[in-house]
């Protein structure tokens, strides 16, 4: 016993010794795994991201806001934005009610519809868009009766619309689906049993309790509806002015040697994609905000 | 208000969760349905409330049938086992939502919320808590918020799926009592949910004991734990002993197993003794002995082998002077048989 007193105090220190050799590498490592990291953001982040701006503003400002205020341009945006604006509301609705479906109730097909949501995230987009000319091309499904009624989609804003929604339909669902799982009934149910019904239940305790997943669902959404390329291509018909999207009107500016301009507007997209992220992560603080205000007030409470 | 419950069948699946279920609750009276899990106590608490529909059967309050009233329209305040508080709203907007979702026309002014919520925090002494939220709360708390809601909209029946169900075991004492005096001045039908016999016998007026979908047995908490109607009220109310065999002229034969009838005895109407008493008695070697608390309880094996349990007063152990692996005599004072089907 004697002996084993002092051993056990001269391991301990040895111990602690390797432990903190074990947690923290040679400087040398650390230098280069950090330099490894920062040269990889820079080459493949912030460079592009300098180079999109630098080019655009290569010309000057007047150059960068001539090729933005230029009719086709102009078109573009508004298209963007009149496609956005009608997935990413119509997304909202649809994505809150199916998350709404598969998280509070259960029924027959509850995977098969979970699986369905995913549909639009594991097919390629150019897919999705040609399923859109095969259902609603002249040559397509209801390609005749359309024509015979004189409704045209695809070539034309609606498929463009149409194809936007299908692809952004997984965001706001995705998002909401596990927060609403982890919630459960108890909450609805207790409103219900107070005299409240389906819609003051909905709009009074389901809907607050996730508006924060609901924000992230719909800036998600938003960026992808105004970023689309692949699906929004196919059924466009690349009309100048008229079915022409950022994205499609900065791929054609750029076949046509059209660098300045190309860059210049692509600079929008990637202001988009700063503003989302600023929002995105302003969302994130003032969800934690609210945490950590409750934490805290909390234990006020408990003295 | 009084409530029926008629002949209530209701499966899940395969599972059967109710089996012909009857029930008169009294009006006024606090109920308590007792049973362990999956006894269906639960389903049959949430079949009254609305939020659960019966395959078939009727429920009815003060004999009117409401069994196609929906949740909303059945005036019924529910209190959850979890309490189901809203997370994003304060203690005293949880205790005014009920008001508030009223339709205009029945809906209180500000003022007169204001001041029922007000009343309502008196009575569950959370008055400084109001702007708190739920995460803020302890269990104990959370509870009497949760109740405190129910209360808000003057419900005609208040029902508990296991109230105290979360709680620590003072907690839960402490706020079994207040329930229980909370009840007394409110004087609103009551049912409540518990797998706990010292909590339903404590507060209850009746005890309605569940088991495997049926009800077993209906009493005041003397009658049920005093005179079981049926083996398995006997067994979940209180410690026995089982024994296999009859009962002859007030003389328990206890090891008779071809006899195929079940004797049931709690521990403490049993007898022990250094020498052999009375009219019917066995021998026993004493195993296990615990004297802490007011009863001391004692572990023996029987002389074909059972084990037996017997509680003495600290005094009689005394007495005794027992001591482990010692033969002693034991002999019932009172007994309840039950043939092998159940029947008394």
């Amino acid at each position: 016993m004697a002996v084993s007193i002092p051993l056990t105090a001269q391991i301990a220190p040895n111990r602690a010794q390797s432990v903190t050799r074990a947690t923290s590498e040679p400087s040398v490592i650390r230098w280069v795994l950090t330099g490894v990291a920062v040269i990889f953001l820079i080459a493949f982040l912030f460079l592009p991201l300098g180079v999109v701006f630098g080019t655009g503003f290569a010309k000057g400002v007047s150059v960068y806001l001539a090729s933005l205020r230029e009719p086709d341009a102009l078109s573009a945006i508004k298209l963007t934005l009149i496609a956005a604006g009608i997935a990413v509301p119509l997304n909202l609705m649809f994505g809150a009610a199916a998350a709404w479906a598969i998280g509070k109730f259960d029924f027959v097909g509850k995977r098969v519809l979970i699986t369905l949501i995913d549909l639009p995230f594991s097919v390629s987009p150019v897919v999705s868009g040609l399923i859109y000319v095969l259902l609603f091309g002249l040559q397509g499904l209801l390609g005749p009766w359309l024509s015979d009624h004189n409704i045209q989609i695809i070539f034309a804003v609606p498929g463009i619309v149409l194809a936007t929604i299908f692809v952004t339909f997984p965001f706001v669902a995705r998002e909401l689906l596990p927060m609403m799982q982890a919630q459960g009934n108890d909450e609805e149910e207790a409103a219900l049993m107070l005299g409240a019904s389906g819609w003051q239940t909905l709009f009074r305790v389901t809907l607050p309790n996730v508006k924060w997943a609901l924000l992230y669902g719909v800036i998600l959404c938003n960026a992808r509806a105004m970023g689309e390329f692949g699906a929004v291509s196919v059924v466009s018909g690349h009309i100048r002015g008229l079915t022409n999207t950022i994205p499609l009107h900065i791929e054609i500016l750029y076949n046509d040697y059209q660098f300045v301009a190309a860059f210049a507007v692509a600079s929008l997209l990637a202001l988009l994609a700063l503003v989302t992220l600023v929002v995105k992560s302003a969302v994130e603080w003032k969800q934690r905000q609210q945490l950590a205000e409750q934490a805290s007030a909390g234990e006020q409470g408990v003295r | 208000m009084s409530i029926s419950v008629r002949d209530i069948q209701k499966n899940f699946g395969k599972f059967t969760a109710l089996d012909g279920v009857s029930l008169e609750i009294p009006a006024g009276q606090l109920v308590a349905l007792l049973g362990p899990s999956g006894s269906g106590k639960t389903t049959l608490l949430r079949i009254i409330a609305g939020l659960e529909f019966p395959d078939c059967g009727s429920v009815e309050f003060d004999g009117k049938d409401i069994s196609e009233r929906t949740a909303q329209e059945r005036r019924v305040g529910f209190v959850f086992q979890h309490y189901a508080l809203f997370r994003h709203m304060t203690v005293f907007e949880n205790i005014a939502f009920g008001l508030r979702v009223r339709p205009r026309k029945f809906r209180p002014s500000k003022e007169e919320i204001r001041a029922k919520v007000n009343e309502l925090l008196r009575l569950i002494q959370l008055q400084n808590q109001a702007q708190r939220y739920p995460s803020q709360l302890s269990g104990g708390q959370r509870q009497r918020v949760a109740l405190a809601r129910a209360l808000a909209v003057e419900p005609s029946v208040l029902l508990l799926d296991e109230p105290f169900g979360a709680l620590d075991a003072k907690v839960r004492l402490e706020l079994r009592r207040w329930l229980r005096q909370l009840h007394d001045e409110v004087h609103i039908t009551s049912v409540f949910v518990t797998h706990d016999q010292d909590e339903a016998l404590e507060v209850a007026d009746r005890v309605a004991v569940m088991n495997e979908g049926r009800v077993e047995q209906v009493g005041t908490p003397d009658e049920v734990y005093d005179h079981p109607a049926t083996p398995f009220v006997y067994n979940f109310l209180g410690n026995v002993n089982l024994f296999h065999g009859r009962l002859d002229n007030e003389k328990a034969f206890v090891h008779e197993p071809a006899n195929g009838n079940l004797v049931f005895i709690r521990p403490h109407l049993l007898e022990i003794a250094r020498q052999p008493e009375g009219a019917s008695h066995f021998r026993a070697t004493t195993k296990h002995i615990n004297a802490a608390g007011p009863l001391v309880k004692i572990e023996a094996v029987t002389e074909w082998g059972a084990p037996v349990h017997v509680e003495i007063s600290q005094e009689r152990f005394r007495a005794l002077q027992l001591a482990k692996d010692e033969i002693v005599f034991i002999s019932p004072k009172e007994a309840a048989v039950f043939q092998k089907n159940g029947a008394a």
